[in-house]
Parts: structure tokens; C-alpha cells; sequence
């Protein structure tokens, strides 16, 4: 199994366990955004935690994937992005604008916090800016 | 750097190997025997081309008997063994004295001079004789101050080597301050080697830390070059990836200036004054509140 999609309440909890090849993404992307419409999601977890490298496409289909499930009315966090991964992200001078948490526990608190007043399209440190 | 030493002043007619052994112990015989004298003139030379400068006149001229008797000694035994670890030992004494490579090959020259110098006026009677003299004396003699310069080099080198590690591991520390928070205070020069192993150390401490907010104090740090006033933008970036907001504290107005010049977004940096704004304001998005005890 290459990929899971679990639902966990109004959230989606999708894992990639290997790295995937272009056309596995592109299906990954379909199926997250599925499943979106089906269980009527709020939020979604992108687990990526298990990936040593990410290309260029790899973090432009994470970034489209997260501005479908908007469209869709879902919010995208990623988490687990490793070190040498988010360097190489931003070396690649890709502008990755989703919200992103450390692992699953802090991408769940985040999003809870993202989905409680439906404030949608803010950054992390306007969040945390508003818990103190 | 190897430590190979050739004979570079070997005479062409090696056949003469055996004759060299029987000058060399009447060579030997003669420089025990005029050892004070020769070892003074060695030293007024010395002073007199200013070398040594930051040694004492005590310090040389018990360093210039020991450099003499194992002087000698090479040339009676052949061996550059225990040349090459006193000369090691010397170059870790005066190395931190300040002494130069070239007052170091200088002096070694001057006693071979000087040495030469009375061989000359031993054999000056027998032209033939003095000549294969000094086919015996030159090649060792060459081989001693091949040996003392590479190994004051070695020495150095490896002293060098040694504060570079000490430095390198000094350089970037990450410190946890608070549940959460983490500082990176960068003090000197920040160069491009430097700046990828402190994104190095900062990603994965975030990991290990689990940390939210960072803040970089970049207080001691004067001025940065383009190339790593990017990469200080990327780190933040990449931080961000990683789930921890990044304050940047103690800009200086020349980094400032770089960082304006390469266009950064400014919605991206969040930049306070100084290190002790940036982390009230790190605690204020911790949601830590620090208050004075009462002591009344």
C-alpha cells in the first residue's frame, strides 16, 4: 500500500508511506479530493512524514492538492516534512503556501484550530498569535 | 602533507657512500669539539638577523643547545627519527609564542652555514679533502632542515586543524529556553559553509525539540554577503514547512540594507529589534506569560 486515507470525525487523514511516482500522485490527488465530497471534510492531513525526498512536481502536486481541497471546502495541513526535505523545497524556490505543523498531533491541533470559527486562509502565526 | 624527506643535496656519485662514513664521525668529532664556540657564534647570528624576536635571550639559548646536540647527533647516527619528534615537540612550544615558519627554517640555515662555515676553515689547506667534506656534510645537513620545516608545518597544520573542529562545533548552538522555544544566538563571521550547517542544525532541532517558535539572534553578526542573506530567508522558510515560526532578532542595519536589496518579502520575516523583544514576543505566541514575583 503506497498511500492511506483515513477519516477520522470531519477530517481526512491521508499518509503516503513511499515515495510516489507522478501518476500515483496524480491519483492520490484525486482520491483525497473525492473522499473530500463523500464524507464532507472540513480539513485535511497530509502525512508525509515517511518521504526522505520530495521533487519539484512531488511538492507542487502537495501544493495543488491543497488549493483543490479549498476549492472543495476542505483545509490542507501538511505535516512530517523532514529537515533536508523543507530545505530542498525552498532551494527549489517553490513559494509553498499551505499550512504545515511538525507531525500528526500538532496538524490535528491546528486544524481544529483553522476549522473552529471557519477562519479560513491564515497563516499559522496568526493562529498562534490569537491562543495567547 | 607528507612528511617524506628525500635526499634532496644527494651527491651525484653515490659510490661514495663509503668514504662518507669514514669523514662523518671525524665531522662529528671536530663540531663536539668546537661546540661552545660555534653555538655562540650560531647565536649572535641569530640575534643579529632579528630572528626569534619574541623568544628570550635565556630561551634561545637553551633551545639553540638542544637544536645543536641533536644537530650533531643526526649527522653522527643518520636517523632524522628523533629529529623529527624533538622538532615537533619544539614547534608545540613556540608555535603558541608566536614563532614564524621562516624563523624557524632561518635559523636551522644559519647553523648549517655556521657549521659549513668552520668546515671550511678546518679544510681549507686540502681542497680535495674539503670537497668530500662537504659531499658528506650537505645531504645530511639538508635532510636536518627539511626535516625541522616539515615538521613545524605538520605541527601547524595540525593546530590549525584542531581550532578549526573546536570552532566548528562551537559555532551553532541551539538552545532550548522555553517548553517549545528555541534560540540560535550567531555570534562572528557568517560564511556560506557556515550558514548551511546552522539550517542544518535548526531543522532538526525543531524536530528534536518540537519546537513552535524559533528565534535567531544575529546580534554579533556584522554584515552577511547576498548569497547568505538568501540562504538565511530559505532557513526561515524552511522552518515554516516544518511547523515553527522564526523571529530574527538584532538585524544589523548593513544586513538589513542586503536583505532589502535582495527583495525578501517582508510578510515572510518576522524581524523584532532585539534578542529580548524577540523572545517576550516568542512567549507571547507560546502564550507564556512572565510576571515578578511579589516580594513584599
Amino acid at each position: 500500500m503506497l498511500v492511506s486515507i483515513l477519516r477520522q470525525g470531519d477530517f481526512l487523514i491521508a499518509s503516503i508511506h513511499t515515495a510516489l511516482d507522478d501518476t500515483e500522485l496524480l491519483r492520490f490527488q484525486q482520491d483525497v479530493v473525492t473522499q473530500i465530497g463523500t464524507h464532507r471534510s472540513r480539513g485535511v492531513i497530509i502525512d508525509v512524514a515517511a518521504l526522505d525526498v520530495l521533487d519539484s512536481y512531488g511538492s507542487l502536486s502537495l501544493r495543488n492538492l491543497a488549493h483543490i481541497a479549498r476549492l472543495r471546502g476542505a483545509v490542507t495541513v501538511i505535516v512530517g516534512i523532514q529537515p533536508d526535505v523543507a530545505f530542498a523545497i525552498v532551494q527549489l524556490g517553490m513559494d509553498v503556501d499551505v499550512h504545515t505543523a511538525l507531525d500528526l498531533e500538532e496538524g490535528l491541533a491546528l486544524l481544529e484550530q483553522l476549522t473552529a470559527g471557519n477562519r479560513r486562509g491564515r497563516s499559522t502565526l496568526d493562529v498562534l498569535g490569537d491562543l495567547s | 602533507m607528507t612528511t617524506n624527506v628525500s635526499d634532496i643535496g644527494a651527491t651525484p656519485e653515490q659510490g661514495d657512500a663509503e668514504e662518507h662514513a669514514k669523514l662523518l664521525p671525524e665531522l662529528v668529532a671536530h663540531l663536539r669539539e668546537h661546540r661552545s664556540e660555534l653555538r655562540e657564534e650560531w647565536s649572535t647570528r641569530i640575534t643579529g638577523a632579528h630572528l626569534l624576536s619574541s623568544m628570550t635571550p635565556q630561551e634561545i639559548a637553551s633551545e639553540t643547545r638542544s637544536v645543536y646536540d641533536n644537530y650533531v647527533e643526526v649527522l653522527e647516527t643518520g636517523s632524522v627519527e628523533a629529529l623529527r619528534r624533538y622538532a615537533r615537540d619544539l614547534s608545540e612550544r613556540i608555535i603558541p609564542r608566536g614563532v614564524e615558519t621562516h624563523e624557524v627554517v632561518g635559523i636551522v640555515l644559519l647553523l648549517r652555514d655556521v657549521l659549513a662555515r668552520s668546515l671550511f676553515k678546518k679544510y681549507q689547506q686540502d681542497f680535495g679533502l674539503l670537497n668530500r667534506v662537504l659531499d658528506a656534510y650537505e645531504p645530511a645537513a639538508n635532510r636536518i632542515a627539511n626535516t625541522v620545516a616539515v615538521s613545524f608545518v605538520d605541527e601547524r597544520e595540525r593546530v590549525i586543524r584542531q581550532q578549526q573542529d573546536a570552532i566548528r562545533e562551537l559555532s551553532t548552538p541551539v538552545l532550548q529556553v522555553r517548553e517549545r522555544l528555541l534560540i540560535l544566538p550567531i555570534i562572528g563571521v557568517l560564511d556560506n559553509q557556515r550558514a548551511s550547517q546552522l539550517t542544518e542544525q535548526l531543522l532538526h532541532g525543531i524536530r528534536t525539540h518540537r519546537a513552535k517558535v524559533v528565534v535567531i539572534d544575529i546580534t554579533g553578526v556584522a554584515d552577511v554577503d547576498e548569497p547568505v542573506a538568501n540562504h538565511l530567508v530559505n532557513t526561515v522558510d524552511a522552518s515554516r514547512l516544518m511547523g515553527a515560526s522564526v523571529i530574527i532578532t538584532g538585524l544589523s542595519s548593513e544586513i538589513a540594507q542586503t536583505l532589502v536589496m535582495i527583495g525578501v518579502d517582508l510578510n515572510k520575516m518576522n524581524t523584532i529589534g532585539d534578542l529580548q523583544g524577540g523572545i517576550e514576543e516568542a512567549e507571547r505566541l507560546l502564550g507564556f506569560k512572565v510576571s515578578k514575583t511579589d516580594e513584599s
